[in-house]
C-alpha cells in the first residue's frame, strides 16, 4: 500500500467515528471532555456551533453518531453521546452573552425563508450575524416545524423548543406566522435577493384499502400528531391500531396511550430487524406496553354498521428471491379489533405551491432537482434544504443542509461563485505534557453504558407533556463521560524515528499495530496481529522503516486511544496529538473573503 | 517505565487457543523496564509461544536471578509459579524445583551478567546436568540494572555510552554451551519474533536443557553508535543459519514440507521441529561443525542465529539420577515418607 497521506483532513476526521457520522460533524469528544471538566456552557457552545439546537437534539436526535461510536465495537454499547448533549444543555446556565453580535447596520440583502423548521432556522442563525435581513414565512401559528407539530411533548418539552428557537428569532428575524406561501412566482416577485425553501415533507402517505373512507376514526399519522400537538385532538378509542413501524408509528402509539388508548398495537408488515424505527424508540414503546405485531400485512378496514371495528391482516412469511428482493406469502388471516386506526406508512414532500413554469425543475417523483453541495435548485437564487430538498430525513440532516445552504445564499448575494467553497481543515497538537504525562484522561473506564431513568409508568401518562426521560445528573454524567475513548486524540507516527523495537506492538491492548513487509491492502489486512476484517475502517501505513524497510501498519478499527504506544515508544515515533477539524460556516467564508479583499487592496 | 497501566480491554476478535484463552490471558504485570527495552519484546514472544502451545498457566514455573532481564518473569503469565533468586543462582533453585516437580514447564530468564559473570559456574553445571528447562539469556552486552557497565559478553572494541572501549574478549554463551555439551543451542534476536516464537516453542518441548541466547538491545545504555549490541548493529549483522518451524504433534508433518528442502527432528512428545537450512553445508546435529561455523562467523563479526545445535537422544537430569517418574506432590505420603523404621533400616546399611 502507499504511505497513508495524513495531511488530507479526512483521514484523521474518519478516525473520530462519531464526528464523521454526524451530518453536522459535531465535535463530540471535545464536548464530552468539557462536560467531564464541568464546563457545561462551553460544552453547549461547542455543540451549538455545529448543530444549533443542542437541547432539542440532546433529547430527540436520530443520533447517527452512536451506532458509529468505537466503544460500540470494542464492547457492545456506545457512549450515550446524545443524552450527554442534553446534560450540557440542562446545566449550561445563561449563554446569551456568548451568541454572535447582530450588526445594527444591515448589509442591504434580503433573504426569504419558506417554513420555520430547523432547516430555515439554521439558515437564519448563520446569516443574521452577517447583517442579512431575513424574513421567514410560516404557514402555522408557531415556529419549529415538525419539531413542534409532530414530535410529542413527552419527548421534547415546549419550553426547550421555545428557548432554542427563540434565541434565533430574537436575532431580529422577521417571522411571519400564519403566512403560508401559496405561490412561488408571487414570492419571487417580492424583490428578495434570494429564497430558501425549508418547507419540509409535509404529506403523510395514504393506505387505500377497502373501508378507508367509511370511518372518521382512521387518521394519517403526521396530521393526527399535529392536531394532538395543537390540542385539537384530546381523545382516541380504547383499541388503537397503528399501521407502520417507523419512528412516526412510535410517536403515534405512545401519544395514543396518553389520550385514552388502552390496547395499543403497532402492526408491521416486515420482521423486526427491518423496522425503520430506531431501537431505542422501539424499546421506549415496549416499556409502555405497546403490542408490536410483526409480519402483519393490512388488507382491509373492517366496518360493521358504519362503525370501524377492526383491521384485517394477512400474516405473511418473507423470503428472498434470486435477485435478493424480499417477497411475502400469506399464511393466514386475522382481524385485530380497533376503534381507531393511525396510518404511519411514510411521508413525502409536496410542492403544490411551486409553479412548474419558472425554471425550477422537478424529477419524475415530483421532487425538486437540487445540487447536493450548493443546495441550489435549477433556478438561480432559489435554494432548498431539510426534508424539502431530498425527502424526509431528520433534524440533524436539516441543520447540516441549513449550514451549507447559508454559505451558498451568502455567496450568491455577494456575487461569489457558489462552488469555490473553503475546504475542511485539520489541526494537530501534541498532548504530551511531561515525561509520563498526557493532557487527557486516557484511563480506560470499563463501566457499562448508563441507563436513562424514566418517570414511572403510573405517572407518565397523566398528562401529554410529562417528559419521560429524567436526564442524567452531573454525577451520572461524570461516569458516562469517562467511557468516551477520546478518538480525536490521534496516534501520529514519524517513520524515521522508529527503531523497530516492537514496544508499541507489544503494549497495545487491542492489537492495532503490526510491523510487517508491505503489500497490497487485501493481503496486508490478513497479515496483521488481528486480521482487519472491518473494511469500513482504514489502515494506516507508514513509509518504509529505516532498519528493515518494513512498514508500520495500524488498523484504526479497535484503537482505544489509550496512548500506551506513544508512552512506550523510546524515540517518540508515536505521539498522541489532538486533531481539531474545522468545518467552515457562512461566517468563515465572509472572514476569508474580507482577508482576500484586504490583501489585494 | 510507564505509569499508565495496560487496560484489560482487548480486541473482540482475538484468537483463542485450545484452552479457550487469548494471548492477553498470558500477560503478567505491567513492565517497569525502560520503554523500548529488548527484554520486553522477548516477554511478548514468550507470551505468544505459551499461548500458541496452549500451556496451562499453572503448569509453568518462571525462575530468574538478578538484573533487568531477571525482572521479566513478572511480566508474563501472571498465573504461573515463579522464583526470583539471588544473582547468578537461578540454576540451583531451578534444579531444586525441577527435582521436586518434574512435570512443570521451567522457564529460566537470565542476563549476560547474571549467567556469564557471577553465575558462570552455576550456568556451566546446569548444562552438564541437562536439566529439563528453557534457559533464556537476554543478552545486551551490559549490566543494564546497574547502569550499563560492560558485561562478559561485550565484544572487543565495542564502546560504552560514555566512550570507554572494551578490551577483554567476550564469553560467547553459544560456544560455551556447545563446548559443555548442551543438547539444544539456539540464538535469536528480540527484534525478530517470527524467528523467536517458534524457537521458544521448540525449546519448551525439547527434553533436556535448551539454551536460547537472545540478543536484546539495552535501549538506555547500549543502543548508541559504536555499540555492537544496538538495534541497528544487530539488524545489520545477524543472519539466520537455519529456519525453525515448530509442528504440533497433531499436525501432519509430511504435508508441511517438501523433501530435501527441510528436515524434521522429532521431539519426545511427538511434536516436530522442521529445520530449513539457509546456510549450505550446515548441519545442526553435528556439534563440531556447529562450533566451527558459529566461531567462524563470530570472528567476522556476524551473529549466526536459529537453532544451531540439537540432540534429543541424551539422558536428562532425572534419567541420570534415576528418580521416580512422578513429581513429589503426587507420591502418596506413606511412600514419600516411609517412617522412622525405614529410616533406621537405611541408616543400618551404612553402619
Ligand atoms: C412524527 C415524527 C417524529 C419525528 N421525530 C424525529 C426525531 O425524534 N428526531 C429527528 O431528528 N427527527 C424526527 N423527525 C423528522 C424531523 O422532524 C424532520 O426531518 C425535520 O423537522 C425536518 O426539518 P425541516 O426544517 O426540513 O422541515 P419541517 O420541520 O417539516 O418544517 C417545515 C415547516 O414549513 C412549513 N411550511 C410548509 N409549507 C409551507 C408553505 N408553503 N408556506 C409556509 N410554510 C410552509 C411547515 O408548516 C413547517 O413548519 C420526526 C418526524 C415526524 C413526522
Ligand atoms: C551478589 C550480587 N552482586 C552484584 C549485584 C549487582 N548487580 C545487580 S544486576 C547486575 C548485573 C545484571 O546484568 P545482566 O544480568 O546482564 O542483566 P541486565 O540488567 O543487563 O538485563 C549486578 C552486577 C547484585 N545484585 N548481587
Ligand atoms: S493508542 Fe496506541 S496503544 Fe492505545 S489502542 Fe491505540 S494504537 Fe493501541
Ligand atoms: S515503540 Fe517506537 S521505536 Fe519501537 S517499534 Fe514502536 S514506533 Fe518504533
Ligand atoms: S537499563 Fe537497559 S536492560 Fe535495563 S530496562 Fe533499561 S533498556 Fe532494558
Ligand atoms: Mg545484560
Amino acid at each position: 500500500m502507499d504511505k497513508t497521506d495524513t495531511a488530507k483532513p479526512d483521514f484523521f476526521h474518519k478516525v473520530v467515528d462519531c464526528q464523521w457520522a454526524c451530518p453536522a460533524h459535531t465535535d463530540v469528544p471535545e464536548y464530552i471532555r468539557l462536560i467531564a471538566q464541568g464546563r457545561f456552557a462551553d460544552a453547549y457552545m461547542v455543540n451549538r456551533e455545529s448543530n444549533v439546537f443542542p437541547a432539542i437534539l440532546g433529547r430527540v436526535c436520530d443520533r447517527p453518531c452512536e451506532p458509529a461510536c468505537r466503544r460500540g465495537r470494542v464492547e457492545d454499547k456506545p457512549v450515550a453521546i446524545c443524552r450527554l448533549k442534553r446534560v450540557a444543555a440542562d446545566l449550561k446556565g445563561d449563554i446569551d452573552d456568548r451568541l454572535p453580535a447582530i450588526p445594527k447596520a444591515k448589509n442591504g440583502k434580503r433573504v426569504a425563508l419558506v417554513g420555520a423548521g430547523c432547516a430555515s432556522l439554521t439558515v437564519a442563525n448563520d446569516l443574521m450575524p452577517l447583517g442579512y435581513d431575513i424574513t421567514i414565512f410560516e404557514a402555522l401559528g408557531v415556529p419549529g416545524g415538525l419539531m413542534r407539530s409532530n414530535i410529542p411533548a413527552f419527548r421534547l418539552p415546549e419550553a426547550v423548543l421555545s428557548e432554542e428557537i427563540g434565541r434565533i428569532i430574537d436575532m431580529g428575524v422577521d417571522l411571519r406566522l400564519g403566512a403560508r406561501v401559496n405561490s412561488m412566482k408571487e414570492l419571487l416577485g417580492q424583490g428578495f435577493d434570494a429564497v430558501f425553501v425549508g418547507s419540509g415533507a409535509p404529506k403523510g402517505k395514504e393506505l387505500n384499502l377497502p373501508g378507508r373512507h367509511e370511518s372518521d376514526q382512521i387518521f394519517i399519522g403526521i396530521d393526527w400528531l399535529e392536531s394532538v400537538a395543537f390540542e385539537h385532538t384530546d381523545s382516541i378509542g380504547e383499541n388503537v391500531v397503528i399501521i407502520g413501524a417507523g419512528n412516526t408509528a412510535m410517536d403515534c402509539c405512545r401519544s395514543a396511550l396518553r389520550l385514552g388508548g388502552k390496547n395499543v398495537t403497532v402492526a408491521a408488515r416486515k420482521p423486526r430487524h427491518l423496522f425503520k424505527a430506531s431501537d431505542w424508540e422501539l424499546e421506549d414503546a415496549e416499556e409502555e406496553k405497546v403490542n408490536i405485531l410483526v409480519n402483519h400485512a393490512p388488507e382491509e378496514f373492517v366496518i360493521e354498521n358504519g362503525k370501524l371495528t377492526g383491521v384485517k391482516f394477512a400474516i405473511v412469511e418473507w423470503s428472498e428471491d434470486e435477485t435478493g428482493r424480499l417477497t411475502s406469502k400469506a399464511l393466514d388471516h386475522v382481524v385485530v379489533p380497533a376503534d381507531s386506526v393511525i396510518l404511519a406508512v411514510g411521508q413525502e414532500n409536496a410542492f403544490p405551491w411551486v409553479e412548474r413554469d419558472i425554471g425550477l425543475e422537478f424529477n419524475k417523483w415530483e421532487e425538486p432537482v437540487v445540487d447536493p453541495i450548493t443546495f441550489e435548485s435549477t433556478r438561480k437564487g432559489v435554494f432548498f434544504g431539510g426534508d424539502a430538498a431530498f425527502g424526509p430525513k431528520n433534524i440533524i440532516w436539516a441543520v447540516a443542509h441549513g449550514h451549507q445552504a447559508a454559505i451558498s445564499l451568502h455567496k450568491y448575494c455577494q456575487d461569489q461563485p457558489l462552488t469555490t467553497r473553503l475546504p475542511d481543515t485539520l489541526n494537530l497538537g501534541s498532548r504530551k505534557m511531561g515525561l509520563h504525562e498526557w493532557s487527557y484522561a486516557n484511563d480506560y473506564n470499563p463501566a457499562q453504558r448508563l441507563k436513562m431513568n424514566h418517570v414511572d409508568l403510573t405517572n407518565r401518562f397523566k398528562e401529554m407533556n410529562i417528559e419521560v426521560e429524567l436526564g442524567f445528573s452531573p454525577e451520572q454524567a461524570a461516569e458516562e463521560v469517562a467511557r468516551c475513548l477520546n478518538c480525536d486524540i490521534q496516534t501520529v507516527f514519524t517513520d524515521d524515528l522508529c527503531i523497530e523495537c516492537d514496544a508499541c506492538l507489544d503494549i497495545c491492548p487491542t492489537d492495532c499495530l503490526t510491523i510487517t513487509r508491505n503489500s497490497d491492502e487485501e493481503d496486508l489486512r490478513t497479515r496483521l496481529r488481528v486480521p482487519a476484517e472491518n473494511l469500513t475502517q482504514p489502515l494506516f501505513v507508514s513509509g518504509p522503516l529505516k532498519q528493515t524497510a518494513r512498514v508500520m501498519v495500524k488498523d484504526e478499527d479497535m484503537c482505544v486511544h489509550c496512548g500506551l504506544c506513544a508512552e512506550r515508544c523510546p524515540t517518540a515515533a508515536w505521539d498522541m496529538q489532538k486533531s481539531c477539524i474545522k468545518i467552515p460556516y457562512a461566517v468563515d467564508e465572509e472572514t476569508a473573503w474580507q482577508k482576500r479583499q484586504k490583501k489585494s487592496a | 517505565m510507564s505509569f499508565m497501566t495496560k487496560p484489560k480491554v482487548a480486541h473482540p476478535r482475538l484468537r483463542r487457543n485450545n484452552l479457550g484463552l487469548t494471548r492477553r490471558d498470558y500477560e503478567g504485570t505491567m513492565s517497569t523496564l525502560c520503554a523500548g527495552c529488548g527484554h520486553d519484546s522477548i516477554t511478548a514472544a514468550l507470551i505468544e509461544a505459551c499461548f500458541e502451545l496452549s500451556l496451562p498457566p499453572h503448569r509453568i514455573a518462571k525462575m530468574s536471578g538478578i538484573g533487568c532481564s531477571s525482572k521479566t518473569p513478572a511480566y508474563f503469565v501472571g498465573a504461573a509459579h515463579g522464583f526470583n533468586s539471588v544473582h547468578g543462582r537461578m540454576p540451583s533453585i531451578a534444579t531444586g524445583a525441577n527435582a521436586a516437580n518434574r512435570d512443570l514447564y521451567y522457564i529460566g530468564i537470565s542476563g549476560d551478567g547474571d549467567s556469564l559473570s557471577i553465575g558462570m559456574g552455576q550456568f556451566s553445571h546446569v548444562i552438564r546436568r541437562n536439566l529439563h528447562m528453557l534457559y533464556v539469556i537476554e543478552n545486551n552486552g551490559v549490566y543494564g540494572l546497574t547502569k550499563g557497565q560492560f558485561s562478559a559478553s561485550a565484544d572487543v572494541g565495542s564502546k560504552a555510552k560514555k566512550g570507554e572501549v572494551n578490551l577483554q574478549s567476550p564469553i560467547d554463551p553459544v560456544l560455551t554451551a556447545l563446548a559443555l555439551g548442551c543438547t539444544f543451542v539456539a540464538r535469536s534476536f528480540s527484534g525478530d519474533k517470527e524467528q523467536l516464537v517458534p524457537l521458544i516453542k521448540a525449546a519448551m518441548k525439547h527434553r533436556g536443557f535448551a539454551l536460547l541466547d537472545i540478543l536484546s538491545p539495552c535501549v538506555t545504555f547500549n543502543d548508541h553508535e559504536d555499540s555492537t549490541k544496538s538495534y541497528a548493529y544487530t539488524r545489520q549483522f545477524y543472519h539466520p543459519a537455519i529456519h525453525t518451524d515448530f509442528v504440533e504433534p497433531t499436525q501432519n508433518i509430511a504435508a508441511t514440507y517438501k523433501q530435501g528442502e527441510a528436515f524434521p527432528v522429532t521431539l519426545h512428545d511427538g511434536s516436530n521441529i522442521l529445520l530449513r537450512k539457509v546456510a549450505k553445508d550446515y548441519d545442526p546435529t553435528d556439534r563440531r561443525l556447529a562450533f566451527d561455523f558459529v566461531e567462524e562467523n563470530l570472528k567476522s563479526g556476524e551473529y549466526l542465529t536459529g537453532l544451531l545445535y540439537i540432540d534429543e537422544s541424551k539422558p536428562d537430569f532425572h534419567d541420570m539420577a534415576q528418580t521416580d517418574h512422578r513429581p513429589l506432590n503426587e507420591i502418596p505420603y506413606a511412600e514419600l515418607n516411609p517412617g522412622a523404621d525405614a529410616m533406621k533400616k537405611i541408616l543400618a546399611r551404612y553402619r
